[in-house]
């Protein structure tokens, strides 16, 4: 344990294992006690039994002290009290309801009858992110390369990319459905918008990042201008460039929910917002989760092929 | 002769033993391969332009061991990235073979202190880099580096990568690839001062040992007096603030060169007279920006001696 805070110090795979684990139990750990110990936060109570308060309900929330003041009402005029258990508000399910919505989510059959699945919403909205980052990297990587090698070709264009990613991507909304429509388009480029900008930015400050003594070292070797770019500059910054794709595919999934409320509402996000509207927050957090799962999920497989694409990187040692 | 001679009676350092002065003969005969005519380097910063390197002139024949030493900042690795064409000159002109040099090209191989090996490739694609580059075949440019690493003794490492070799094995690599394009002049600067005082010196014979068996020139740059002794047929003494050429020194020591000649009285007065030589510079040097330490504050008891 005194091992696991050293400066600069890499910790042993056991304390690996055990913290990294520990980061999803400890939240998760609040979560169940807020949710199980009844003295722990609880602000409402659920009415079990309306007794003679003819304005309750059965499965009725109210304020503790609302409730209390039903109580006490009933406890003057002698008549037969409300009964009622403490409890949170209906936006906070507990742990175990969220977990049986995760399941009980994709066997539900959807409300309208030409309405979605969870699942084909799901894939709807990978489909969306999908082109969107497939988009946004055609044109984002090669530019980025072209930046980060050739300080002229960074100076045309980094200084209005640099203004163009303050603009928020939502804000190109209403354009996009006038001029794209309102299925798919907008949405896709919402998310080449949200993410190209960055891309560019983030990607020609990788390749500036590459050590110039093995560009000098392929000069003194004889190679010429674009050899120079393709046998030296794209393989020396491949594995960084990799590990920017990852980190950008990341922020792709954040402009997902504001690119999908544009237009026709699709996807996970049409889902999610159905299910509030029924108040069904324990599914709303299933959804949410599944976005998680999804997301760590590819970046845990692109990391392990990351490992396996380029055996001689050094720095993936120290991160993972 | 006496192998301990005292310092005071050491030979001049201009005395050859008539071995050293016949084959010293027999290189200067030799065409010229590299010629650096009033050669000189001026940085322009914000701050004023500063001139590096002041005239120099000089000249090496095919298969000369040419070493460059001087004192830090005498602008030995400006001269060694001018001669590679990986910065520019300011006035004066690089000739290789008669013809100007303004930009980088496989006629002249460089090696690094960094050694710079590409770390994406592995060994073999590395010495093959410059082969194919070249517009050789892949097979043939195979072959040709496997021949490479077998002279260094590296052709099991063929398929590892780069990180996965000691830092003297890295530079042997780095010397074959540059070596594979078959340049007319190998530049090294300072490539063994990143290695271990043992890994040098074996790295040093290598060194001498490749340059005996293959067509080749080398300039090498370093600060390390015995190195360049141990190594070189001249030495150019540089001058600091600006560089300037001070001596051109034959070197009297016989050759093949073996460690054991370190003590040899030869060795000993080209030392002296380098050691003169940097020096003179060195003490110039100190006073203008590093100062004297005679006057650190005693911080111990004042029985606390350690003398």
């Amino acid at each position: 344990m005194r091992n696991w805070f050293q400066v600069l110090k890499p910790i042993s795979p056991h304390a690996k294992l055990v913290l990294g684990s520990m980061s999803f139990v400890l939240p998760i750990i609040i979560w169940c006690v807020i949710s199980y110990v009844p003295f722990f936060w609880h602000p409402q109570v659920l009415i079990i039994d309306p007794g003679s308060a003819d304005y309750l309900q059965p499965g009725m929330r109210m304020d503790k002290r609302a409730f209390a003041d039903a109580v006490k009402e009933a406890d003057d005029d002698h008549k037969d009290p409300p009964k009622g258990v403490p409890s949170n508000p209906i936006y906070l399910p507990a742990p175990h309801e969220v977990a049986l919505s995760l399941y009980t989510a994709f066997i539900t059959p959807p409300a309208t009858q030409d309405g979605p699945w969870l699942h084909q919403s799901l894939w709807h909205s990978i489909q969306v992110i999908f082109w969107g980052f497939v988009i946004s990297s055609i044109l984002g990587v090669p530019i980025g390369i072209l930046c980060g090698t050739y300080a002229g070709f960074a100076r045309l264009n980094e200084p209005f990319i640099e203004f163009f990613r303050y603009l928020p991507a939502p804000a190109f909304g209403a354009l996009a459905v006038a001029i794209l429509g309102i299925y798919d388009g907008p949405k896709i480029t919402i998310i080449v918008i949200g993410t190209f900008f960055q891309q560019v930015l983030i990607i020609a400050n990788t390749t500036r990042k590459l050590d110039v003594a093995l560009v000098e070292a392929a000069l003194t070797l004889g190679t010429r201008k674009l050899k120079l770019l393709t046998r030296v500059v794209i393989p020396g910054i491949l594995p960084d460039l990799y590990r920017d794709q990852r980190i950008l595919l990341g922020w792709a999934w954040t402009y997902l929910i504001v690119a999908e409320l544009i237009g026709t509402s699709t996807g996970i996000t049409w889902f999610i917002t159905q299910q509030a509207r029924y108040q069904h927050f324990a599914t709303v957090y299933a959804a949410i989760m599944i976005i998680g799962i999804i997301g760590l999920g590819t970046d845990m497989i692109l990391a392990l092929l990351g490992k396996r694409l380029f055996p001689w990187d050094r720095t993936l040692d120290k991160s993972a | 002769m006496n192998k301990f001679a005292p310092l005071t009676a050491l030979p001049s350092y201009r005395d050859q033993p008539p071995q050293v002065r016949e084959r010293l003969q027999r290189l200067k005969q030799r065409e010229v391969i590299l010629k650096v005519n009033d050669l000189s380097k001026v940085f322009n910063t914000p701050k004023g332009s500063t001139l590096a390197l002041n005239r120099i002139n000089f000249e090496t024949h095919r298969r000369e061991f040419l070493c460059i030493v001087g004192p830090s900042g005498c602008g030995k690795s400006t001269l060694a990235r001018i001669l590679a064409g990986l910065e520019q000159h300011s006035s004066g002109e690089v000739l290789l073979d008669g013809k100007p040099v303004s930009e980088p090209g496989s006629d002249r191989g460089m090696v690094f202190q960094g050694y710079t090996l590409f770390p994406w490739l592995t060994v073999k694609k590395n010495v093959m880099f410059g082969l194919e580059i070249n517009g050789k075949d892949r097979y043939e440019a195979e072959q040709q580096a496997m021949q490479w690493l077998q002279l260094v003794g590296l052709e099991k490492f063929a398929d590892c990568h780069p990180h996965q070799l000691s830092g003297g094995m890295k530079q042997r690599v780095a010397i074959v690839r540059a070596l594979a394009n078959q340049p007319r002049i190998l530049l090294m600067d300072e490539p063994f001062g990143a290695l271990d005082a043992q890994t040098r010196a074996r790295m040093q014979a290598h060194l001498l040992e490749i340059w005996r068996k293959i067509d080749i020139t080398i300039v090498f740059i370093t600060h390390d007096l015995d190195e360049a002794i141990f190594l070189s047929d001249r030495i150019l003494v540089l001058s600091a603030h600006p560089g300037e050429v001070q001596e051109l020194i034959e070197v009297p020591v016989s050759h093949p060169r073996s460690p054991a000649q370190v003590i040899t009285p030869e060795f000993l007065a080209t030392k002296a007279r380098l050691e003169e030589l940097i020096h003179k510079g060195a003490a110039r040097d100190e006073d203008e920006d590093e100062g004297t330490y005679t006057m650190v504050t005693r911080l111990t008891d004042v029985t606390d001696d350690v003398d």
